[in-house]
């Protein structure tokens, strides 16, 4: 019943889950899911802009968004209001990158594969970038994990103790980059940042500690994306929303039980 | 040499200048307590000493190897960020369970490793910061008004908790605070800050300088009577060959008669 396409797409998905499952914590407790928002819209900008250069589109995403994830860390702080200014560069990158595309006559693309994703057309190349790119985010969150924590909870406290919290915002916001990109092809650049909330936030009701919250996250963007695959698969759906809607209905069942426990 | 030694220091925050030539040093043991009014620049200040704030103008030198044990002035954890306490003590560094067993043993507040963050009280927070200062085995304890948010008692004892711990790890201890009358009777040196050091020496010094008191003198009756009701009960302590510092503490908060009688007598000075 397996086939090979299938197989592979789960790996992709499984690889992406990996990755954006503790990126997603972090958005999460340090309330960027705007921020995450606009580093994937941008990375549209990206797609178009490597097709339009012949230059992979994996390279293309990762620069753009990580332009548009420094670009609006820089930003902050400055005065501005950030939720007006997340909100503008979000959505004029997605329509620049939208419009950037219909400039590529010559080259022939679904539109459709990069917004909400084409994971049941995964190759092993794709699997090879996107296990490369998960392994790089999960190996540098490990790396810098106190860090980011403590930078997280207080900047200052960080300072204190000899860190540098600009240093962990961009070690933060590179994490961030990859993953968006290597999550284009799985769920698209509309529905990134739902594999990235969601599953933290089904998450949080049954964790106690950092570790614990990241962990479970992990474990439920990996049933999400084996739930959403199978419904794709039997009933013909497709397959990038299909994991968000299980991601959601897993979030569902957590916030019920989170109520029924309170409640107690 | 000092801990910290700041020459000539100015910060500008935009358009506003928010410290000006500030001069400052702080030794090994000392108790050091900055007092000034809202936006006086004081937390701006402490900001630089720990190094989240580049002056505009002005140096600052820090002892080699320098520990900094840091409480801040508030420390809002997001719901979405599940944390025990002794998950939170082991931030930026591991620790030991059994170190973290001690600090939280010196805070006042033993036990309450597996308890969520979320769920303390107000002074129990408070401690809990103070426990991973500890942590640091710090050579300086700097406090950001590190008891806003309790009431006087809570506050008076979590003073006298600082004061016991740096009896025990022989810290210097550097406070900020609007609680003149319990923080300055403890210090060895206080420092009015208001953009510019106003004036600086021991707390005597300090009450009476016409520069505090164009400050702190109208508005504040109250505080500064206390504080000299403190300052004589230390007076008296001086006198006594093993002075207990618990002993006049408690004993200056509760004594109410005392404390009008002092009142009184600071008007006549």
């Amino acid at each position: 019943m397996f086939d090979d396409f299938l197989l592979r797409a789960l790996l992709a998905g499984f690889g992406v889950a990996l990755a954006a499952a503790p990126i997603g914590c972090f958005v999460v407790w340090r309330r960027m899911a705007y921020f995450g928002d606009a580093t994937a819209h941008a990375a549209i900008l990206g797609v178009a802009l490597s097709l339009a250069f012949g230059l992979p589109v994996f390279t293309g995403a990762v620069a753009v968004a990580l332009l548009m994830a420094l670009t609006v860390s820089s930003l902050s702080g400055r005065g501005y209001s950030m939720d007006t200014l997340l909100g503008v560069l979000a959505h004029s990158s997605l329509a620049f990158g939208l419009v950037a595309v219909s400039f590529l006559q010559d080259v022939r693309i679904d539109l459709m594969a990069y917004l909400f994703g084409d994971i049941l057309a995964v190759t092993t190349g794709d699997l090879g970038v996107i296990w490369g790119g998960a392994l790089g985010v999960v190996g540098l969150l490990v790396w810098r994990w106190q860090a980011l924590l403590t930078t997280t909870l207080n900047p200052d406290l960080a300072c204190a103790s000899g860190l540098d919290p600009r240093r962990e915002q961009l070690v933060l916001t590179l994490a961030l980059a990859l993953v968006v990109a290597v999550a284009i092809k799985v769920v698209g650049v509309l529905l990134i940042a739902a594999l990235l909330l969601v599953p933290a936030a089904a998450a949080r009701p049954f964790a106690a500690t950092p570790e614990r919250m990241a962990l479970l996250a992990a474990l439920v963007a990996m049933a999400a994306v084996a739930a959403g695959l199978g419904v794709s698969f039997y009933h013909d759906t497709p397959a990038g929303p299909s994991i968000v809607c299980a991601a959601a209905v897993l979030f569902a069942f957590s916030s019920l039980w989170r109520s029924v426990r309170n409640a107690a | 040499m000092s801990l910290i030694s700041v020459t000539n220091l100015s910060v500008r925050l935009g358009a506003a200048t928010v410290l000006s030539a500030v001069d400052f040093t702080i030794e090994r043991g000392e108790i050091v307590t900055i007092v000034g009014p809202n936006g006086s620049g004081k937390s701006t200040f402490l900001r630089c000493l720990i190094g989240a704030l580049v002056p505009s103008t002005g140096q600052i030198s820090r002892a080699p190897g320098l520990r900094i044990g840091y409480v801040p002035q508030k420390l809002a954890i997001d719901p979405t960020l599940p944390l025990t306490v002794g998950r939170f003590l082991s931030l930026p560094r591991r620790r030991k369970p059994s170190d973290v067993a001690a600090a939280l043993d010196q805070a006042g507040v033993p036990h309450l490793e597996p308890r969520q963050m979320a769920d303390l009280s107000g002074g129990q927070f408070q401690r809990v910061l103070l426990a991973r200062a500890l942590l640091e085995n710090p050579d300086i304890l700097i406090l950001d008004e590190a008891t806003q948010g309790l009431d006087q008692a809570g506050s008076a004892a979590f003073y006298h908790q600082i004061e016991m711990v740096r009896r025990t790890y022989g810290c210097a201890v550097l406070m900020v605070s609007h609680e003149l009358h319990v923080v300055m009777a403890a210090s060895d040196r206080v420092v009015c800050l208001n953009g510019h050091v106003c004036c600086q020496g021991t707390p005597e010094l300090v009450a009476s300088a016409p520069e505090y008191r164009a400050l702190f003198g109208t508005g504040t009756k109250g505080a500064l009577a206390l504080y000299r009701h403190e300052h004589n009960h230390s007076h008296e302590a001086e006198g006594c060959t093993d002075p207990s510092h618990s002993h006049s503490h408690s004993h200056a908060h509760s004594n109410a008669p005392a404390h009008i009688h002092r009142q009184d007598e600071g008007q006549n000075v």
